[in-house]
């Protein structure tokens, strides 16, 4: 089997899991029909490898990624559409198969956090404007200190 | 006895850690001058004590002692110097050592230059540093200890898992962790500011070089990081989104956006309280990175929860310090005075963009690292979160700001003339145009984005080359004049410019690289020849070779263009014989043009082997252009202003002037 894994995550797992070199898309696998090829390979790269650590079918030497890979070329010879494809393996596996999660209840927060945080800034900064500005055309009278202050710096001045 | 000694080192150095977090903290509030000068020598003793650990530990690596358990665990005899140095951190409790004497080094460095520091921030800041490496100091003795002794001590270690036994990897971590902790400085003196309920623009200024210098090391370490997964993974690819890069990423975005906030701060005085909890938030990422990748929760929630002991402490320590310090925040801000005005429209307003849009970046890839598991752990439900959403989520953040990146060095602070800034701009934009014109031209395959994303990245070096002709006058002064300019231009201007352009580089390499990369799986046997991206390769067999400590089958490719031999190919699959598994080593040659990357596979059943071969096209400028991005961080670092440091002015009080306009 072979981890695609980021530096840092083997030293996590270092130990644990022995990184063995294979190879991802094998010369057999590869579809006569370049079209549908790249079809494949367009639907493998948002399939995860489910065995492995966030890697995705088309990068993945796992056997298991093989079986998914040539069940993702076989529905595509039968004729399936992409949406097929895709319903069929996350019925078969879940939506852990999937490397972008549909836009559901339980993603909810997932997809509308960007969005709800750009917003939030943004009216933020136009708050802080408006304030700042306001603060100017009127500023706050002096404090007692501040004006004892003045009164000596006149006085000395 | 040298194991044992290192372990004494590291409990003493824990010992001083809590002096030097304690009496500075009761000198600053007491104003008691003597309390607060311990901090120095404190701060200077615990590096020498840890470094005295880190030592005896590398000792022990170099010297192959097995009776040390870490050392049989991740070395061997057989290994090469280099990896027997680099296993020191190649594993938990080395790289947690490693991290501390990194912060050692850090507060050191503050204790010994900086004499012309006020000496309440100094202490206030040493303590807080002091705080951080009694924590880890802590964690490493209690649970993380590297000097455990075996008896009897085994014949020969375990070795080093052979992915990590690479050049760029030995020295990835000291960049990364470098990173991570030189965030920690931007982080105590802002602590110590809240702590001080004051602040002023020589904190910003003090506060720059440091998080300038984390900030370059980080770059550069991720950049290893990156450049090491292309060559070595097998297949190419440069980044992954994975949870553990996210990690290092997203204290980058939160660093550069801190980098450029403490420019307004410095220049003008403006955004302290953003600027302060910036230094916070960046510095907390940097500790849940340290969490996310120490604590074993990657791997699974199910890990986490069987041996939680050493996760459970990382979190406690995340939680005191975040939690604490955002509570003092809370606290403490408010007492801040604001700074200078500014209409959205000015240098500052740009640079105020450049926050949004960053902040937003870490927060977007924030949510998408931490989701899956925080889902995990709540429901019980599992999700992935791959490269497909932070591709979609992260990219329309980045490409506003990087059109804006040219603009705001050309806009005046205070109030800014965009369409003047615009006018100025013109040149670099018709460049754009026109590459991105031609590109559309000539191109026959490819997403008609790639074209566009080539424009973007010459609008950003044209972007970064016109502000430097516009503040040497090139075109107005005489010639003599420009010169003069352009030798007495300050070299931060430099740097911005150099980071800018360094910026763009990346752009187009990433770019060209993904839309026009060939590939070719084949099945090849001695004497077969593929092509791919105008080279013939000729396969001449497969040969068994003896390395250091691992057998390896080389794979022979002659590689010719139009006739001509170019060079010879050797990619290989290692079998590591202590450690009983194996790497693929891509045969790489590297031209302007791209590289040509050949992998060996498994032999097929019919005698034929797997083979890979890919063009990438312009992939170097990826790491070129992180490299310019560091170089353009030094070329400011050297800046006179900031080697010289703070000047007096940071003894008297920070004027409390409200709005100067």
């Amino acid at each position: 089997m072979r981890f695609r894994r980021s530096p840092l995550v083997l030293f996590l797992a270092m130990g644990l899991l022995a990184a063995l070199p294979a190879h991802a898309v094998e010369p057999d696998e590869v579809l006569q029909d370049p079209a549908l090829e790249a079809r494949a390979r367009e639907i493998s790269e948002g399939l995860r490898c489910l065995v492995c650590q966030n890697q995705s079918i088309d990068d993945s030497g796992a056997p298991l990624a093989k079986d998914l890979r040539l069940l993702v070329r076989e529905r595509l010879k039968a004729g399936d559409s992409n949406q097929q494809i895709v319903d069929f393996i996350v019925a078969r596996y879940g939506e852990f198969v999937l490397l972008k999660p549909r836009f559901e209840t339980l993603t909810l927060v997932l997809w509308l956090a960007t969005p709800a945080v750009f917003l939030a800034a943004i009216l933020i900064i136009a708050l802080a404007f408006r304030r700042r500005r306001a603060e100017a055309q009127n500023p706050a009278p002096l404090s007692i200190a501040e004006k004892r202050r003045l009164k000596r710096l006149l006085g000395e001045g | 006895m040298i194991a044992e000694t290192g372990h004494y080192a590291l409990i003493l150095a824990l010992a001083v850690a809590i002096v030097q977090m304690v009496l500075p903290l009761i000198g600053a509030r007491i104003r008691d001058q003597q309390l607060m000068a311990v901090a120095g020598p404190a701060a200077q003793l615990q590096f020498v004590l840890v470094a005295i650990a880190f030592v005896a530990l590398m000792t022990a690596y170099v010297t192959s002692d097995f009776s040390v358990e870490n050392v049989w665990r991740n070395s061997a005899v057989a290994k090469p110097l280099l990896y027997k140095i680099s296993g020191v951190w190649g594993n938990h409790e080395g790289s947690m050592v490693l991290w501390v004497l990194i912060l050692a080094l850090f507060g050191a460095a503050v204790a010994t230059f900086g004499a012309n520091l006020p000496h309440q921030l100094k202490a206030n800041v040493l303590a807080v540093q002091g705080s951080i490496a009694a924590a880890f100091l802590l964690f490493i003795v209690t649970t993380s200890n590297p000097f455990i002794r075996l008896d009897p001590a085994p014949f020969d270690g375990q070795g080093l898992n052979p992915v990590l036994q690479d050049p760029a990897l030995a020295f990835h971590p000291p960049f990364l962790y470098t990173g991570y902790v030189g965030f920690s400085m931007a982080f105590s003196f802002a602590i110590a500011a809240l702590i001080d309920g004051r602040i002023d623009a020589a904190w910003a200024r003090w506060v720059r070089p440091w998080t300038l210098a984390a900030w370059m090391c980080l770059t550069l370490g991720i950049a290893m990081g990156s450049w090491w997964a292309y060559y070595e993974l097998g297949w190419g690819g440069f980044w992954f989104w994975d949870p553990v890069e996210n990690a290092s990423f997203m204290p980058w975005l939160a660093g550069t956006a801190l980098l450029h906030s403490a420019v307004v701060m410095e220049k003008r005085d403006a955004l302290k309280v953003w600027t302060i909890l910036l230094a916070i938030i960046t510095f907390s990422l940097s500790l849940m990175g340290t969490f996310l990748v120490r604590s074993g929760v990657l791997t699974s929630v199910h890990a986490f929860a069987i041996d939680p002991a050493r996760g459970i402490f990382i979190l406690a320590i995340m939680g005191v310090f975040i939690g604490g310090a955002l509570a003092l925040f809370a606290w403490r801000a408010p007492l801040l005075a604001q700074g200078g005005l500014f209409a959205p429209i000015s240098r500052e307003g740009s640079l105020v963009l450049n926050n949004l849009l960053l902040t937003t970046a870490w927060a977007a890839v924030f949510v998408g690292t931490l989701y899956p598991l925080a889902l995990e752990a709540l429901t019980g439900d599992k999700i992935s979160v791959g490269p497909p959403f932070f591709n979609l989520t992260f990219a329309p953040l980045i490409l506003p700001l990087l059109i804006a990146v040219p603009f705001g060095p050309l806009l005046a602070w205070k109030r800014g003339d965009l369409l003047a800034a615009a006018q100025r701009l013109t040149a670099a934009a018709c460049l754009a145009l026109a590459v991105l014109v031609l590109v559309l031209a000539f191109r026959q395959r490819g997403p008609w984005l790639a074209p566009l994303g080539i424009g973007l990245g010459v609008w950003l070096i044209a972007g970064a080359a016109t502000e430097l002709v516009y503040r040497v006058k090139l075109f107005e002064a005489s010639r003599s004049e420009a010169w003069r300019r352009l030798r007495n231009l300050p070299r931060s201007a430099y740097g911005t410019a150099l980071a800018h352009a360094g910026l763009g580089i990346v752009v187009i390499g990433i770019v060209v690289t993904t839309a026009w990369r060939s590939e070719a799986i084949l099945a090849m046997k001695p004497g077969d020849t593929a092509q791919i991206a105008g080279y013939t390769l000729a396969f001449k067999g497969v040969v068994p070779r003896q390395g250091p400590n691992y057998r390896e089958r080389v794979a022979l490719f002659e590689v010719t263009r139009n006739g001509e031999k170019v060079t010879e190919l050797t990619p290989s699959k290692r079998e590591y014989t202590v450690e009983r598994s194996g790497t693929t080593e891509a045969g790489i040659h590297p031209s302007w043009r791209g590289d040509l990357y050949a992998v060996l596979g498994d032999q097929l059943k019919d005698g034929a082997y797997s083979i890979r071969l890919y063009f990438n096209p312009l992939v170097r400028l990826i790491w070129l252009g992180a490299l310019t991005m560091f170089i353009g961080g030094a070329v400011s670092l050297s800046d006179r202003r900031l080697r010289i440091g703070a000047p007096r002015r940071a003894q008297t009080k920070a004027a409390t002037v409200p709005a100067a306009e």
